[in-house]
């Protein structure tokens, strides 16, 4: 297939996936800033939310303060956000109607529904309920376009490169989570304890959608080195970045034996994973789960450079 | 002016035996319903994204062609006589268009004057002496026609560059199977749906000798922000063809590749849809971004097929318009089947005078206008517009053409007050391959919407319908 094509493919699930994650990022935020300040509720967490959505430069360029007004627009509605969900919406859809062709009918009509619809949300809700529904609609078109690519896209190299889209735009969102959030899984703050951390965890595994499996996985209450396990290394977890690279490795691997060659994209991918599968949570922490999740990120995006020099230009 | 001919009640009110079921069923169907369908069918287009770009109108830059439901309705014996015209024409442009480029017969036997196709911006000096794969030029053209009474046709326009507007065509068809299913039921219309293969047929028979017995082909689009885009894609989706943009293809040592995942891939037909200009910035305009640098030298070698051909501007030109019939019979030793609308060249002395005299009765175009801009219709336009004309026409005769307001058919549409007549025309697609030339059954019926009005142009508020021919 053309480059071009496997290049707007591959980030228009990216932009899909990222506008997803930026809803969870915000319903979670609104949720614990919603709860009164002995109950973790803190000003700074609007600030957090920016810092997880990884734009912070971007956001202070353009603002004072990071209070619930500001961030809502520059996360979900600003123009002036490259990154922002109707930005996101907005790529995406370009993107796909610069590859009309290799999508489905489905996928086409999921992606330009929601570009359509978006345009009824205007500049911004009017008030956080309407708000709220915003988010779920954001969700719910995600999960639409990513069911219709599912559900109908042949098992080629066009599925392949949007999988590898998703995965890589996924993994990094889990990791910018984790960064952001790394200082209220350590130990120093379980010390702590209390009710800040518990509904600070809580709001960790919201973003990721994650709170329901964290407790069918360990069946217990929520401690944050568990939390650390579910989200990094716990291949069951579909967010978590051991699931990220169990997919990322089998769908460069169905590219390399589709075109019969392998190249630096699955040699990285494969040693990234590798590294997951051999560690264990409390080394993570005694070498320091900053430094190991600022690393991740960094190959991470090393990959995706391996990627586009391998195949998309 | 002369009482339109109407489709489906002729000159005299009576009904056309085409139209008798639509008729009755125009009938039948409740004003709500019909308005209900129409609506539903705007929101499919939405829906398939089948839009298209206004230049110049920053406010929406994607919009629908409107669509109308009430299809029109040619019988098999109208579209049989339009048919074997489309294939004369046809057959003629490409006569024309390799002996221009070639021996210049007919410019040597004074039947096109020189400076016509010499002066034309159109013309290409790289093609002189140039052969291309099959000799043939115009692989794609749309003719467009008009009708005037019941027996008469003219060709309006020939469009031997790349036409656009087929998409409109397949598409109107799919959402007119989807609700009116019952209408279809009562007549025999002849699909059309088949005109995918007919193209890729088309473009697979004219490849060089030298590529391989699968030739590869591939569509050249400018990119998502040109106003055919949709029907860009839409086209290399239905043919199963790579959609490229010149940044995806590279020219090494006279041949054509794309950029694939795995690497180089040769090309060996290019449907291209981006204008001679802009093809190669090595050839013509140096600054064009949307095209392939060496490209041309590729094609000079015989190493890539372009379809259409470069250079075929010279044969749709609006100036070369008025000598088609003579072409016609030089080339084929025929008569027209179908007939030109009558035409003044404002280059010509007398006819200069003539259009003066009677500018409020024509029409007035600009040889190189396109899209129904840089016009004069005379019967409609104010006295400052006719007296800025008069001087354009003094100033600058070779640069115009007239021709007599005519009264285009009418057919049954739905507008704000209920059905009532609109004028149209009809864009037939002629694919001309090395076998031989296929004509898919109808071809693109514009409407121009507003009451009286004659432009059906979709930049200026045309409409589309679906048009059936029925088969006998």
């Amino acid at each position: 297939m053309l480059s071009r094509t496997a290049d707007n493919l591959y980030w228009l699930s990216r932009y899909v996936e990222r506008a997803e994650y930026l809803a969870r990022i915000l319903e979670a935020t609104q949720r614990l800033t919603a709860l009164p300040i002995a109950y973790g509720g803190s000003s700074n967490e609007w600030e957090s939310a920016v810092a997880t959505a990884g734009c912070t430069n971007a956001f202070f360029a353009h603002y004072g303060e990071a209070n619930e007004e500001n961030v809502t627009d520059f996360l979900a509605f600003s123009t002036a956000n490259p990154s922002s969900i109707r930005n996101c919406f907005e790529i995406a859809r370009t993107n796909a109607r610069a590859v009309r062709t290799a999508l489905t009918m489905e996928m086409w009509d999921a992606i330009n529904g929601t570009w359509l619809e978006l345009k009824r949300y205007g500049n911004g809700p009017t008030s956080r309920e309407e708000f709220m529904r915003f988010l779920r609609w954001v969700q719910e078109s995600s999960l639409r376009f990513d069911g219709s690519a599912y559900r109908t896209m042949l098992r080629n190299d066009a599925y392949w490169f949007s999988r590898l889209g998703l995965y890589s735009e996924r993994a990094d969102n889990t990791a910018r989570i984790l960064d952001v959030k790394y200082h209220v899984l350590l130990p120093a703050n379980e010390m702590v304890g209390g009710p800040l951390d518990y509904f600070q965890w809580s709001a960790i595994l919201r973003s990721v959608s994650a709170l329901t499996a964290y407790h069918w996985v360990y069946r217990e209450s929520l401690k944050p080195w568990l939390i650390a396990d579910l989200l990094m290394l716990n291949d069951q977890m579909p967010r978590s970045l051991a699931s990220c690279y169990e997919n990322l490795v089998r769908y460069l691997d169905d590219i390399a034996n589709a075109y019969g060659r392998q190249g630096p994209a699955q040699r990285q991918a494969r040693s990234i994973r590798t590294r997951l599968e051999n560690s264990r949570i409390d080394e993570i922490f005694q070498r320091g789960l900053h430094e190991f999740i600022g690393g991740f990120i960094a190959d991470n995006n090393r990959l995706g450079a391996a990627i586009t020099d391998q195949y998309l230009v | 002016m002369t009482v339109a001919f109407d489709e489906m009640t002729g000159n005299d009110g009576a009904l056309r035996p085409s139209y008798t079921e639509l008729k009755r069923w125009l009938d039948e169907i409740r004003p709500d319903v019909l308005d209900y369908r129409r609506r539903e069918a705007e929101l499919l287009f939405r829906r398939i994204g089948i839009t298209f770009a206004v230049y110049g109108d920053a406010d929406s830059t994607e919009r629908l062609i409107p669509f109308d439901v009430i299809p029109r309705i040619l019988s098999s014996k109208e579209w049989d006589l339009v048919r074997r015209g489309l294939e004369q024409r046809t057959k003629a442009i490409n006569a024309y268009i390799r002996d221009v480029y070639g021996r210049r017969e007919i410019l040597r036997a004074g039947i096109v004057p020189e400076d016509l196709v010499f002066q034309n911006p159109v013309f290409r000096p790289e093609m002189n002496g140039q052969k291309v794969p099959h000799d043939i030029y115009v692989h794609i053209a749309g003719i467009d026609i008009v009708r005037v009474d019941s027996d008469t046709f003219y060709v309006l326009e020939d469009n031997a560059r790349t036409p656009s507007g087929v998409s409109y065509m397949l598409e109107n068809r799919e959402i007119m199977l989807r609700l009116f299913p019952e209408l279809f039921s009562r007549h025999r219309v002849a699909p059309v749906e088949n005109y995918p293969d007919e193209l890729l047929a088309t473009l697979k028979s004219v490849a060089p000798t030298t590529s391989s017995a699968d030739p590869t082909v591939v569509l050249l689009t400018p990119g998502v922000y040109n106003s055919a885009y949709y029907e860009h894609s839409f086209l290399a989706d239905k043919l199963g063809v790579e959609l490229v943009e010149g940044r995806d293809l590279l020219v090494k040592s006279e041949v054509v590749y794309m950029r694939t995942t795995e690497g180089l891939k040769r090309v060996d037909v290019i449907y291209r849809r981006i204008d001679d200009d802009f093809l190669d910035p090595l050839a013509f305009r140096p600054d064009s971004a949307l095209g392939v640098p060496g490209i041309m030298s590729a094609y000079q070698a015989g190493q890539v097929t372009l379809a259409n051909a470069v250079g075929t501007g010279i044969a749709d030109d609006k100036a070369v318009y008025s000598y088609m019939p003579d072409v016609v019979k030089f080339y084929l030793g025929e008569e027209p089947i179908l007939k030109n609308v009558p035409t003044w060249r404002c280059r010509e002395e007398e006819h200069l005078s003539y259009v003066l005299d009677h500018i409020e009765e024509l029409v007035v175009k600009e040889v190189h206008g396109s899209g129904g801009y840089g016009m004069l219709i005379g019967p409609k336009a104010d006295k400052n517009a006719i007296s800025i004309f008069r001087s354009k026409l003094k100033t600058d005769p070779k640069n115009f053409i007239a021709q007599p307001t005519l009264a285009l058919s009418t057919c049954p549409t739905c507008v704000e007050e209920g059905v009532a007549p609109r004028h149209v025309d009809l864009r037939p697609f002629v694919l001309t391959g090395r076998d031989r030339i296929r004509i898919v059954p109808g071809g693109l019926t514009r409407v121009a919407l507003k009451k009286g009005s004659l432009v059906v142009n979709s930049s200026q508020g045309g409409g589309t319908k679906d048009t059936w021919v029925l088969d006998s």
